[in-house]
């Protein structure tokens, strides 16, 4: 199952009602090839940081979209047919997401390391076993460098 | 033929905050603060595009992604950010270049 977000900025000559129907159109079309839209993130009117097709701010929306992956191409087609939308992005998080997942995990079990240190040495850094080095994290670079 | 002057190879290498080699300059030598990786310390695992807060203080005037050599920002999260800045200027939320 891949995670993907799905950023789209909307002109802002559009009602309010209309967005609402462009957001519940656009989940529909996902929700109809059967993934689903876990979130969905009206970031509100912006500015824009630089101008696009003339408009200097835009409705932005954020739909998170749990699927395969075939239903952001009918997704992006839609948009792009779309002349309400005047950018999208789309971008695959699962993994980053995932990979901030382990980082986290990691430094749990370096706390938890750290609690249990003087223990069995399996861990990587007991902190007991660690002598004090001071200052020697300037990694080398400087004096090294002859 | 002699390569010139030898201009003491302190060009890019030494820009990480090393010391100037003592070359016939003269020693100017700054023990400077060592700088840290801002993500690090608030134990930052993923950069959100979105947060354009965030990320505009890592982006000068210019529009430049500003380098970690001045940040200080360790070479992970450095990467992270570069990705960050970049799908922001895709999204509008970051200016590609400003003048």
């Amino acid at each position: 199952m891949r995670v993907y977000e799905v950023l789209f900025i909307v002109a802002p000559n559009t009602e309010e009602g209309d967005l609402e129907s462009l957001v519940t159109q656009l989940s529909d079309v996902v929700t109809n090839q059967g993934a689903q839209v876990t979130k969905v993130d009206r970031m509100g009117r912006r500015r824009l940081a630089y101008p696009i097709q003339k408009f200097n701010d835009g409705f932005y929306v954020v739909l998170t979209v749990e699927g395969t992956g075939a239903e952001i191409a009918e997704v992006e087609r839609r948009m792009r047919v779309s002349d309400a939308i005047i950018r999208y992005i789309t971008i695959r998080i699962d993994e980053d997401l995932k990979r901030a997942e382990k980082f986290r995990a990691r430094r749990a079990a370096g706390l938890a390391a750290a609690a249990a240190a003087g223990g069995r040495g399996r861990h990587r850094r007991p902190a007991a076993a660690q002598p004090v080095v001071p200052d020697d994290d300037d990694d080398g670079d400087e004096e090294g460098d002859e | 033929m002699s390569s010139g002057p030898r201009e003491d190879g302190r060009r890019d290498r030494d820009d990480r905050g090393g010391r100037p080699q003592g070359g016939q300059g003269g020693g100017r030598r700054f023990v400077r603060a060592r700088k840290s990786c801002r993500f690090c310390g608030d134990k930052v695992d993923y950069i959100d595009y979105k947060d354009s807060r965030l990320l505009s203080s890592y982006v000068p005037e210019r529009g430049k992604i500003l380098p970690r050599r001045i940040s200080g920002t360790c070479a992970p999260h450095q990467r992270m950010l570069a990705t960050a800045i970049k799908r922001a200027r895709n999204a509008a939320l970051l200016p590609f270049a400003t003048d």
